[in-house]
């Protein structure tokens, strides 16, 4: 009897666990799970797109044995992880030199921060166009202040194989680095007055807090920040696509710009979704070696 | 006296790094404040970036009276649909996560998290080809179940870390006076969690607002764009006019930072959340 009750009480509990769980299984399993299991799938197949996916030709790893041939593609991967190592450097640490300066109680940093935040707030399409205005080689700002100094100088910023990416990397530091910002300034919250107040006690110096204190403390995240950024440059595909779309000749090209052009342009749905599967392994992969990275300095 | 001038010294070049990061990310702001009241005839007369000789209100005029309301109101439907019910469907999961046991409780928490972690990029084929087969392409509808699905991995993280510092004691006397699991959820853990709610509902309201490629993949007609898309849009037909397409981006962007002006915390705290922890 006592035991049929308790059995009783567990089916409902188990069965109330399935509801609450059932409304984001359901679209996290349709969207999410589904749409990762689907572009493996996809990547093995020879398909235009324009048919069901069921009467493309599967033709194994042929698309992958392409896809390590493909001299583009490995441009791409190279601009992305040029896009990584920029994003950990700069974004990361001007984001700490921002954090820094909003985090003490000197006059006017209130209004500094307030500033300092905004073009997190601007979609990368608002910021891309704004800066394509800029960097635009006859009315745009920068060839206007460039000619002040040497006057005939008109240099195409985003037309340029050799200034493209530079052009955009800054335009992407410049949206980001706020983000960096309040990750780390929410850190340093954390950390406890009293501590800098001994160490001022003790004489050392704030350059000497900042190494011996604020750094190890934020250890945590800062890592858990250059995840993130190194997750979001792996697969950054919006300010790149609004400012060149990959150009001039494939010199700014990124793994997702290319993604999209061979599915949405080239009807290669098929390879397209090899080019996904890839960004998901390559994805994986750095972020396995970084935890190991990581891992391994803290145990030493 | 050496110390005091050492801080002095200090303090002006605090204050030389700060206002250089402060021109550096406000100048483009006050730039396309300007532009927006100068004619396009003055910025073709070859005053590019100056201040504008004459106040022109011409640019905001074109802008109003063009498809961005439409755009507007697009961005604004669904960006709230998708924040309501990711608040919503994650609060549920959320609740079940941290307050119920269950086998599979840890594994499928992890399930979700991974969400974070893979590009979500990659899901653009596979939810294209979802979306036709269900005729939902260009329809906003089609954006809705896509958001929410990117938009559950931080919602769960931020809503369950929350849920849990809820202590047990209140669950426990409520189980004691009869109450049901979803009428726990709904009358007690629901309600104290508006915190978490509006920090869950303002980084992805964002996130949704701002979003392109989904809605660049997903959308086609013109009337149907979001704001994102809009404002390519508008910038295409007006190339010529950089006043006026300057504008666009101004008024395009105005309610976040109108809103951000008001709510300075609690989008701050909002934006941070989730990586604190980690």
């Amino acid at each position: 009897m006592t035991a049929s009750i308790a059995q009783r009480k567990k089916r409902g509990n188990s069965l109330s666990v399935f509801f609450f769980l059932l409304p984001a299984l359901l679209v996290y399993g349709t969207y999410t799970l589904y749409g990762i299991v689907r572009t493996f799938q996809y990547s093995t197949l020879k398909w235009t797109g324009m048919g069901p996916a069921s009467q493309a030709a599967n033709v194994g790893l042929a698309n992958y044995t392409r896809l390590l041939q493909d001299s583009h593609f490995w441009h791409a991967v190279g601009n992305n992880f040029l896009l990584v190592i920029v994003s950990v450097v700069f974004q990361l640490g001007l984001g700490m030199v921002l954090a820094l300066i909003i985090n003490t109680s000197i006059k006017g940093t209130k209004f500094f921060r307030t500033v300092y935040f905004m073009p997190l707030l601007l979609s990368t399409v608002a910021t891309g166009i704004l800066w394509q205005l800029l960097y635009d080689p006859y009315s745009g700002l920068f060839n206007g202040i460039l000619s002040l100094v040497s006057p005939h100088e008109k240099l195409s910023w985003l037309g340029s194989e050799k200034v493209v990416m530079v052009a955009v990397l800054f335009v992407i530091c410049w949206q980001y680095i706020p983000q960096y910002m309040i990750l780390l300034r929410a850190g340093m919250t954390n950390i406890s007055e009293e501590i800098y107040e001994a160490a001022t006690i003790d004489g050392a110096s704030p350059w000497q807090q900042f190494w011996r204190m604020t750094l190890p403390l934020l250890s945590g995240t800062i890592k858990t920040s250059a995840v993130l950024s190194i997750v979001g440059s792996l697969k950054y595909f919006d300010l790149f696509w609004v400012m060149t779309g990959g150009g001039p000749n494939g010199y700014s090209e990124l793994m997702a710009t290319y993604m999209y052009k061979k599915a949405f342009q080239d009807d290669m749905m098929g390879y397209a979704s090899t080019i996904a599967a890839f960004m998901v392994i390559i994805s994986l992969a750095v972020i396995v070696v970084f935890q190991f990275m990581t891992r391994a300095r803290e145990e030493r | 006296m050496k110390s005091n001038e050492m801080r002095s010294i200090n303090k002006i070049g605090f204050y030389i790094i700060s206002l250089f990061f402060l021109a550096l990310f406000g100048f483009p702001f006050v730039l396309t404040l300007m532009m927006s009241f100068k004619s396009q005839a003055e910025y073709m007369s070859g005053n590019y970036w100056n201040f504008p000789k004459q106040i022109f209100f011409g640019n905001y005029q074109r802008v109003l009276f063009s498809n961005f309301n439409m755009y507007f109101v697009n961005s604004i439907l669904v960006s709230s649909v998708s924040v309501f019910l990711t608040a919503m469907i994650a609060s549920l999961a959320s609740y079940a996560f941290a307050k119920m046991k269950f086998r599979l409780s840890a594994g499928l928490l992890l399930m979700f998290m991974v969400g974070m972690m893979i590009p979500v990029h990659t899901t653009l084929i596979p939810i294209y080809q979802l979306t036709r087969a269900v005729h939902l392409t260009d329809n906003l509808a089609g954006l809705v179940g896509p958001y929410i699905s990117f938009g559950l991995p931080i919602a769960i993280f931020i809503m369950t870390a929350f849920f849990k510092e809820v202590s047990d004691s209140i669950q426990e006397s409520a189980v004691i006076d009869g109450a049901s699991p979803f009428r726990i959820y709904w009358s007690i853990m629901l309600p104290i969690s508006v915190p978490a709610i509006s920090t869950v509902a303002i980084y992805n309201f964002l996130t949704y607002w701002n979003e392109f490629i989904y809605s660049l993949t997903l959308i086609n007609t013109n009337l149907k764009k979001t704001l994102p898309l809009g404002m390519r849009e508008f910038c295409g037909a007006e190339t010529v006019n950089i006043p006026a397409v300057l504008t666009a981006i101004l008024i395009g962007s105005l309610p976040v930072i109108l809103f951000y002006m008001f709510a300075q915390e609690r989008v701050i705290n909002g934006l941070s959340a989730g990586a604190v922890k980690g």
